[in-house]
């Protein structure tokens, strides 16, 4: 409950702010949304198997987050930021399908 | 219908507020939405280059410089074909426009345009004899000549040119084939007032026709404004044996 009212309190206020992004934070941004997205949806799923724990999932948010930001930038400073973060894209991807076919399962049964 | 453990839970937690842990979800969730519409929003702004890598940004600019690079030298080859092209057109537009000048000098020279302008209008009386001839015609026609007379006519009938030839008739003279007889109009166009003076000094055209051997009576009429009209046209020449010399 006060977790999607959490969620619904950070869009609006992205919405009502529109702040800049600045520009150092601008390559990893997306990275690191896409980062926070799979630590939700492993949230969820850890959740609904019943071994869910807050701080493993703060752990896991935050280290997400930083480590999709860093490879990035490693990649940026080795000439193939591109590159790398295009994997990072995939990688996480990957997990976020996963992970949303086990809450899937779990919800649906199917 | 039986439900998963999962879904009891979710649906548990959903409808009981708040523990701990759920707060602390709640804060990083806050942060993923906020984050999630921020970059949504720059995405969507337009300034598109702001984010891009700075090897995107020199490709980008590599492959801007040299696609202005192929228009600037298209612009210099179009340019330059523009310019020969117009300075084709100019001479050849001289050259026309010379080769029109010149047909009009020649066409005037050769009596076949009608032509207007300044000028004199002789008129000659044969005396009751009949004593005036060709001779003293000729001497007319020499005399405006000799001042410049670039057209004249006689009788309004008759465009006297080079190939004009004149001879005695039974009723007056015979011009170009074409029978006259007095009282002679001869019209040229020239410079008025020489075309005048011409005519009358002594021993010249007018007092050899009105003097005692032939008794004629001559008015001159010098006309500028309005012109000389001369309206008949000589018959173009077309030479059979006369044929240009080779020379550059």
């Amino acid at each position: 409950m006060i977790a999607g009212l959490g969620l619904l309190v950070g869009v609006i206020l992205g919405l009502m702010l529109q702040p800049e992004v600045p520009l150092w934070l601008e390559p990893y941004l997306p990275i690191a949304v896409v980062a926070a997205l799979d630590a939700v949806f492993g949230a969820l799923r850890a959740f609904l198997d019943g071994i869910f724990d807050d701080k493993v999932f703060v752990v896991s948010f935050v280290s997400n987050v930083l480590i999709a930001a860093l490879i990035v930038y490693l990649g940026d400073k080795l000439g193939v930021g591109g590159q790398l973060s295009t994997g990072v894209i995939v990688v996480l991807g990957i997990r976020i399908f996963s992970n949303v076919a086990a809450i899937r399962r779990h919800i649906f049964h199917a | 219908m039986s439900s998963s453990p999962g879904r009891d839970r979710l649906v548990r937690t959903l409808k009981r507020p708040g523990s701990r842990g759920q707060a602390v979800v709640a804060a990083l969730l806050a942060v993923l939405g906020f984050a999630s519409v921020v970059q949504v929003q720059a995405n969507e702004r337009d300034n598109h280059y702001e984010g891009m890598r700075e090897e995107d940004l020199v490709q980008l600019l590599n492959s801007l410089s040299s696609a202005s690079q192929r228009a600037e030298n298209e612009i210099a080859e179009l340019e330059e074909t523009r310019s020969t092209l117009r300075s084709d057109t100019d001479s050849r537009q001289a050259i026309l426009e010379q080769a029109r000048e010149r047909a009009t000098v020649l066409g005037i020279i050769a009596g076949e345009l009608p032509v207007t302008g300044p000028g004199v209008v002789v008129t000659v009386e044969d005396s009751s004899e009949g004593n005036l001839g060709i001779d003293h015609i000729l001497n007319g026609i020499e005399e405006l000549r000799n001042a410049g007379a670039e057209a004249i006519e006689i009788n309004d009938s008759v465009r006297v040119v080079a190939q004009t030839a004149l001879e005695d008739g039974s009723e007056g003279i015979i011009v170009d084939g074409v029978q006259l007889s007095a009282p002679y109009t001869i019209e040229a166009i020239g410079d008025a007032h020489t075309l005048e003076r011409a005519l009358n000094f002594t021993g010249g055209f007018v007092q050899s026709v009105e003097g005692e051997a032939v008794g004629g009576d001559v008015r001159i009429r010098q006309v500028t404004s309005p012109s000389v009209e001369i309206a008949t046209t000589a018959e173009p020449l077309q030479p059979e044996y006369a044929e240009p010399t080779e020379s550059e």
